[in-house]
This record gives structure tokens, C-alpha cells and sequence, in this order.
């Protein structure tokens, strides 16, 4: 039994196949890396996982138990975490509100959730913002006030869709030491990205697709040298 | 502590009031303006904290009222009976009404509410056996002086806005301004949206309930065109929630002294101030004045619904600085 | 059969003045995505507007021509020194617009009857009671001119729509406001212009509704009322639409008030409208794709 897999997932909207049979598997402790083009079905998958869209045909399973027919919510309250793509920040709520917020999903007293709320924010590195709006925070800090948020829901795997993207190189480095550092923590992470360096620098395996279906598994390495994974990004002239 | 003192003044001086206000005019006002407090802050809970805009609470009020009336007409009973129940009734009526209309976001939301409340309000009309139809209800009423009437009214206020105050900081109050922030983050944060959403509805129906049992007591007669009016409840209980400013604590209590207060203005001229102008001037035009004044009074209410739009988008609670910085000169605080 | 046959046209050429002034609504509607709560009260308006003009010796479908630009600029008017402002402002809930739109829907009906009273007020033509027959069945010589024209307009604002650049930048604006921003589309005056239209399309109604119909204040409101169900019936923002709405719509008032009575009419049309919210969201344009 896997600890996280998923097994032949399809997703059609309307008459296109956005997902098309994606199956892979993932360890507990692992950073699982997805990759492809723009539009190859990656987001999907993960909203897929976390109860967004509903398969059309497909499961998923997490620890041994099919998830996919659960409401978003529930999928929180049984350990799996996600960030968004275009992040989604509560707005007019500070960022330390934010966090409780999401704190709130393992407790009921406002004492516990605010002390696991500034225990987050602190291990996130988002201490100098706590008392900070979150609209009025800048690009990087909303993309870790998204992953502090959904750590603070004490995760056991936690979905990074894209947490790098539009982040200058020293937030780069910022942002995989964070990654370390939660895997570390003991969460095992899937995360889709587009910067390569990132994610062959941090992922332990990587799955490609394209056109909603798998094209390479394996090392960084390997995939990395996969001839479908080149075509299917520079296009055929360089594989 | 601290911060509890001046609301605790203030529902001293409130409590105090009947004893150097005698007048049955003023003390009529004040009920009322007790009564929209209970209705806007209940509104607010449901659309300022949770984002879901009501176009319909007036289907919550009807519910209530009509409870206290027919415990009478049918059942003999007292219509303070309807003070206990009018709540639950509303909340009976707001599950069903919510699970279609959440079904729906934003604008559509807002309609199916306002449809609901017509439905409600010609579906009153129409069960003339059960409800009176057109001919409405009519009561004895239970006290003959407005004070007690006045005191239940206080009660009533000060319970609402304790209970709306322990809410918002509570574990729901997050929930409920998540789901206004963004639905989505918040399903992926553990919030079950939908339920919450039904939290907030029937919190904002049962208090909203109770005020129209009340108004059965005190105002003694009730018709579907009254109770259930989209005009006069519904977007009345927008506007004080409006003009005081959408989630805040005292934000609709604010708004709706000043709407009270705006309605009556009008209504009287100006508390017959031009009148009395004219009479002691001798004016012949002032006293048109008055009379123009006394009759066109809803579209004063109209124009400066609008003015209160543009200028205060906020409220008055919410765009409190920027009042502070025009009106009163003063920087908007560091 | 008969009877069905009479409720059927009186249903269908009822339902050509609602598209009408559905139309407009599902613009506005659609262009803008606010309620428009003041849409019965426009059409008030352009009514009395006809009312002052038979007064003075004018036909009411002459009296089109008057009202229609009339009610544009006005629309424009509302759309740019009101509405637009909103637009900007940081609010909470988005929903001040359509609360302002409850407040122009006030003034504007209470000026009316500040000038007026509340009195009802008649026009009476030579073809206001004139009816014509087709076999056993009877219609209405003013409806049917009113069908007639209200059909010509919808089939026109259609082709306007599609065919014209204008049509073209609306619909544009309508599916993706900051898209069409950077296409060039000048939104600010797209959005100035659709109320104006909107406005102008609901005086029509008003204008040929008049001959037939007794004229107060407070007619508005049940007639906005209509105009959203249309609307919800019809898809937001789709011509065809309108016309399925109106017309739906007038038959089931229609066949509501014969079989089950008068005071059904207004309940019959709001049951619609929550049936079509929960089974049909997006309306009829939804089946069609228009």
C-alpha cells in the first residue's frame, strides 16, 4: 500500500481531456516533483486530489483509504494540505489572522489556534509581517503566507502548486530552504513546478506529463534526459 | 476590560432614558431605532462578516411576526409567546431558504433572496385562511405605555449585539469572514463552507425573527405587505448595515440611529423646524417649504441614500478616518 | 380549446413586450454585472414621458422617438456620474452598486410623484380597446403593434450586437472586462453607453405599454421584478434569451391567471424564476450557446 497514489485519474471538461490516465505513486517523505508544459493537466491533477473537481473516472487514495468523492474540507481534516497556483490570500485579514484561521482546523480554542498560528508563522519566517494586511503584502510573502497557512493545518502532505513562480533568485533560495525544512519537519510534499532549477535541485523523484498524460518517472537526472520530457518542452528540433 | 466601558456606558445611559424622556413620539423612535439595530446587525453577521449579501431578510421579520400573530389568532395564546418562537420559525424557514439560495454566488445569490421574500410575501397573501391574506392581524396590545415595550426592545439590542460581538471573535467569526475573503482558500483550510454559510443564516434569521415578533407586540397590527416588504425591511436593513458599515461590531447599531433618525427628519420636515419657522416669521414660503418638505420626505430619503453611496462607501463606522480628516480637520491617526 | 388557444396569444404577444424590457436588463446585467433595481422605474419614467406628450397631441409610438433618446441620456447620465464612481471605491461588498441603483429607483419615483400625484393616469387612442379577430380568437390591435415592434427592436439589437464593432466591444466587455481593456476597447464608455442602451430599450417597452396599460409611481417595481426573471430565464446577456424569457414568461402569467386566478400571476412568474435558479443556472443562453 502506497502512502499516496493515484491511480488512472481522468478529468474531461466537456469534450477535452484535461487529464487523460495519470497513475503514480508516492512515498511517505518523499518530494515528489510534476512537471509539464503549460495546460498539460497539472493543476487539475491537484485539484483533482484536494477535492475541487471530481474525477471522471479514476481514484485516489491516501494512506490506503479513496479519497476523491470527499468534500475539499474533509480532505484538510484528514492531513492534505494545498497551496494555490494564483495565490489566494484572505485579504483584509492580517496575516497572522490568516494563519489562525487556518489553526483553527485542528482545535477549537482561540488560545491553542493562535500559539500553533505564531509557531507556524515563526517556522515559515513570516514573524517581521504577522500584524500585516495580506493584500498589502508583496508577491514573495504571499506565496509563504500561502504554504504557512496550509502548514498550519498540520499536514501530512502538502500540495505546492507553483510557490516559485515570479520570485527573484535570493526569494528562490529562500523558498527551497523552506521546502527542506518542512520535509524535514516530517511532510511529505508533491510539488508542481516550472522553474527547472528548483525542482530538480529539491524533488527526490519527478513525474512529467503532457496533454493530461504521463511521459517520463524517475530521477531528476533521468528525467531530465527523457526524450519525450525535452520534445515536450523545447520542442523537437532540440531532442 | 477597558475596551467595554464606553458600550457599558452607553447602554446605561440608554437604560436611564425613559426616565427624562416622557414623550410617546420620542420613545416611539427610539423602539424603533432599538428594533433596526437587532435587524442590521443581524444582516451583518450574514453579509458584512460572511460576504453573502441578503436581499430578502425581510422573509426572516415576516416569519417572526406572523409567528407571534397567528399563536393568537389560532391558538389563543399570547403573542409574547412569538418572542420565543419567532426565532426558531425564522430559522425553520431560513434552512430551506438557504440551501437553494447558496447554491448560488454574488448577484444571483442576491436575486434568488430577493425572490424568496416576494414568494414569501405573496404566499402570505394568498393563504387567507391561514394567514388573513390581505386584512392582515390585529392584536390587543399587551401594555398600554411604550416603556416596557422600550425596555424589551433594549434587551433585545444589547443580547444581539453582545452575541454578534462574542461571535465575530470566536472560531466561526474566522470562518465566516474567510468564506467572505475567498470561498475556496477557506474549503482548503478546513472550513466546511457550506455549513457556515448556513451558520450565518440562521444566526441573522433568528435575531431578525425576534424583531418582528416584537414589532407584532408593539405595533399591534401586521400584513404581508408590511412585514414582508422588500422596500421597507429588506433594503432598509441593507442600508443601516450600508450607511453604519459593513462589518463592524456597532456599525449597523450607528447606522441604524441614523437612518431612523433620516427617515423621521424627513418625514417631519426637518421636526416641523420650518414650520415653525414660518409660523414665528410670518413667512408665507417658508411654510411651503415645510409642506414640500413633509411630502416629498421619501425623496429626500432617496437623494441622500444616493449621496451616502458615493461619498461614505464604507460607512460611517468604516470610512470613519477619512469623516475624521474631512469634517473635523484632524490627520487619520498614525 | 379556445380558451387555451385565447391564453396562449394573449400569453405570446404579452411576452414580446417583456423581451423587451428584459433586453435591456440582460445587457446591463451581463455588461456590468450589477442589478439594475431601478430598470421598472426607467420604463415608469419613459411612460409618463408619453403620457405628458399625448397631452400635447402626440401618438405614443411617436412618442417613441422621444422617449427613447430621452431615456438614453439619462442612462448615460446615471451610468457615468453614479454608477461608475462605484466602481472604483474599496469596499467590503461589491453590492453598494445595486443599492444605488435602489436609490436612483426611489428619487426617481418619488419626483414622479411629487409632479404628478399618485393618481393612475390613462391614454386613450383610437386602437386602445380596438381588437381584430383571427377565427374564434381575439387580439388586441395595440399588443400586436407593440409585439411587432418589440420583436423588430430584439431582432435588431441582436444583429447590432453581433454584426457592429459597438455590439462587438460590448460583448467583449461582457465576458472579460480587463481582456477587453487591453484589446483597446474603452470599457469606461462601453459601460456608460450599455446603460444608456438599456434604458433606451425598457422606455420603448414603456412607451408602447402605455396605450394599454394605467400609468403611476409606483408601477416600477413589479416590472423590474420581471425584467430579472427574464433575465435569469433568458442567460445573462443573450438576445434570444430575452425573447425565450418575455415570452415564457407571458404565457405563464397568462395561463396562470385563466386556470388558477388573478392573484397567482405574480407568483406563478417568481416560482419560475427559483426554479430556474436551482435547475437551470445561466438560463436558456445555456442550452443555446448564444
Amino acid at each position: 500500500m502506497a502512502y499516496f497514489q493515484i491511480d488512472k485519474l481522468v478529468k474531461y471538461f466537456g469534450g477535452l481531456a484535461a487529464v487523460n490516465g495519470v497513475s503514480f505513486e508516492v512515498g511517505q517523505g518523499e518530494i515528489f516533483g510534476l512537471i509539464g508544459p503549460n495546460g498539460s493537466g497539472k493543476t487539475t491533477t491537484f485539484n483533482m486530489i484536494s477535492g475541487y473537481h471530481r474525477p471522471t473516472s479514476g481514484r485516489v487514495l491516501f494512506q490506503g483509504r479513496e479519497i476523491h468523492q470527499l468534500p475539499t474540507h474533509k480532505i484538510c481534516h484528514l492531513g492534505i494540505g494545498r497551496t494555490f497556483q494564483v495565490v489566494k490570500p484572505l485579504g483584509r485579514m492580517t496575516v497572522l489572522d490568516n494563519v489562525i484561521a487556518a489553526a483553527y482546523s485542528r482545535t477549537n480554542s482561540h488560545h491553542k489556534a493562535k500559539e500553533e498560528a505564531l509557531k507556524t508563522i515563526d517556522f515559515c519566517g513570516l514573524m517581521p509581517v504577522k500584524d500585516v494586511l495580506a493584500k498589502a503584502l508583496p508577491i514573495a510573502g504571499r506565496k509563504r503566507l500561502e504554504i504557512t497557512r496550509a502548514m498550519a493545518t498540520r499536514p501530512e502532505l502538502l500540495l505546492l502548486d507553483e510557490t516559485a513562480a515570479g520570485l527573484n533568485p535570493s526569494e528562490l533560495v529562500e523558498a527551497i530552504d523552506l521546502i527542506r525544512k518542512i520535509r524535514a519537519n516530517g511532510t511529505t510534499i508533491v510539488i508542481i513546478e516550472h522553474i527547472m532549477h528548483v525542482i530538480m535541485t529539491i524533488s527526490d523523484r519527478i513525474h512529467a506529463i503532457n496533454f493530461g498524460q504521463t511521459i517520463a518517472e524517475g530521477t531528476p537526472k533521468e528525467v531530465a534526459a527523457n526524450q519525450a520530457v525535452i520534445e515536450a518542452y523545447l520542442g523537437t528540433d532540440y531532442a | 476590560m477597558k475596551k467595554s466601558l464606553p458600550p457599558l456606558v452607553f447602554v446605561a445611559l440608554l437604560a436611564g432614558l425613559p426616565l427624562i424622556m416622557k414623550d410617546n413620539y420620542y420613545l416611539h423612535l427610539m423602539i424603533l431605532f432599538l428594533m433596526w439595530v437587532v435587524i442590521g446587525s443581524a444582516w451583518n453577521l450574514i453579509a458584512g462578516y460572511t460576504g453573502q449579501v441578503s436581499f430578502g431578510d425581510a422573509a426572516f421579520f415576516g416569519c417572526g411576526a406572523y409567528t407571534a400573530g397567528l399563536l393568537a389568532t389560532h391558538l389563543g395564546v399570547s403573542t409574547w409567546w412569538g418572542l420565543a418562537l419567532g426565532g426558531f420559525t425564522a430559522i425553520a424557514v431560513g434552512l430551506p431558504f438557504g440551501w437553494i439560495c447558496f447554491r448560488m454566488r454574488g448577484a444571483y445569490f442576491a436575486l434568488a433572496t430577493l425572490a424568496l421574500n416576494e414568494v414569501l410575501r405573496h404566499g402570505a397573501t394568498i393563504a387567507e385562511d391561514f394567514t388573513g391574506g390581505m386584512v392582515g392581524i390585529l392584536i390587543m396590545p399587551s401594555f398600554m405605555s411604550k416603556i416596557p415595550y422600550y425596555y424589551i426592545a433594549l434587551a433585545l439590542a444589547v443580547a444581539s449585539l453582545a452575541s454578534l460581538q462574542w461571535v465575530v471573535r470566536s472560531k466561526p467569526g474566522y470562518y465566516f469572514v474567510s468564506i467572505r475573503e475567498d470561498q475556496d482558500a477557506a474549503e482548503s483550510l478546513g472550513v466546511n463552507t457550506h455549513l457556515y454559510k448556513m451558520l450565518s443564516l440562521a444566526y441573522a434569521a433568528f435575531w431578525t425573527g425576534m424583531a418582528g415578533a416584537l414589532y407584532m407586540n408593539y405595533m399591534g397590527f401586521i400584513d404581508p405587505n408590511v412585514v414582508f416588504s422588500l422596500h421597507d425591511i429588506s433594503i432598509m436593513a441593507i442600508l443601516v448595515g450600508i450607511v453604519g458599515g459593513v462589518g463592524t461590531v456597532y456599525g449597523p447599531a450607528v447606522g441604524a440611529f441614523v437612518m431612523v433618525a433620516v427617515q423621521e427628519l424627513f418625514r417631519s420636515g426637518f421636526f416641523g423646524l420650518f414650520k415653525w419657522l414660518g409660523a414665528v416669521s410670518g413667512s408665507a414660503s417658508l411654510v411651503k417649504v415645510a409642506e414640500v418638505l413633509t411630502q416629498a420626505h421619501v425623496l429626500g430619503f432617496g437623494i441622500l441614500v444616493v449621496v451616502v453611496i458615493l461619498v461614505l462607501p464604507n460607512g460611517i463606522v468604516g470610512d470613519w478616518p477619512k469623516i475624521r480628516k474631512r469634517v473635523f480637520r484632524l490627520d487619520a491617526g498614525a | 380549446m379556445d380558451v387555451f388557444l385565447q391564453t396562449l396569444v394573449a400569453g405570446i404577444l404579452k411576452g414580446g413586450l417583456y423581451a423587451l424590457i428584459g433586453i435591456g436588463m440582460t445587457l446591463i446585467m451581463g455588461v456590468m454585472g450589477i442589478i439594475n433595481l431601478a430598470h421598472g422605474q426607467l420604463m415608469m419614467l419613459a411612460m409618463y414621458v408619453t403620457f405628458v406628450l399625448s397631452t400635447m397631441g402626440v401618438d405614443p409610438y411617436f412618442a417613441l422617438l422621444i422617449a427613447m433618446p430621452l431615456l438614453f441620456l439619462l442612462g448615460v447620465a446615471i451610468q457615468k456620474f453614479l454608477l461608475n464612481p462605484l466602481i472604483k471605491a474599496d469596499t467590503i461588498l461589491p453590492e453598494n452598486q445595486v443599492l444605488m441603483t435602489v436609490g436612483i429607483g426611489m428619487v426617481l419615483t418619488e419626483i414622479v410623484r411629487f409632479i404628478f400625484s399618485s393618481d393612475y393616469k390613462y391614454i386613450t387612442t383610437t386602437y386602445s380597446n380596438q381588437t381584430f379577430y383571427f377565427g374564434n380568437i381575439s387580439f388586441s390591435s395595440a399588443l400586436t403593434i407593440a409585439f411587432v415592434i418589440a420583436i423588430t427592436f430584439t431582432v435588431a439589437m441582436f444583429f447590432f450586437l453581433i454584426k457592429t464593432d459597438l455590439g462587438r466591444s460590448i460583448r467583449a466587455t461582457a465576458q472579460d472586462k480587463d481582456a477587453a481593456t487591453l484589446m483597446g476597447v474603452n470599457t469606461g464608455r462601453i459601460t456608460v453607453i450599455t446603460f444608456g442602451l438599456g434604458s433606451g430599450l425598457v422606455a420603448a417597452a414603456g412607451c408602447l405599454l402605455a396605450p394599454v396599460y394605467y400609468i403611476f409611481p409606483d408601477l416600477g417595481g413589479p416590472f423590474t421584478a420581471k425584467a430579472f426573471i427574464i433575465t435569469i430565464l433568458g442567460g445573462l446577456g443573450s438576445t434570444v434569451g430575452a425573447i425565450f424569457g418575455g415570452v415564457t414568461l407571458g404565457l405563464a402569467e397568462s395561463m396562470g391567471a385563466t386556470y388558477f386566478g388573478m392573484e397567482y400571476e405574480d407568483i406563478i412568474g417568481l416560482t419560475i424564476f427559483v426554479l430556474v435558479l436551482l435547475f437551470l443556472p445561466g438560463g436558456f443562453k445555456r442550452l443555446t450557446k448564444i
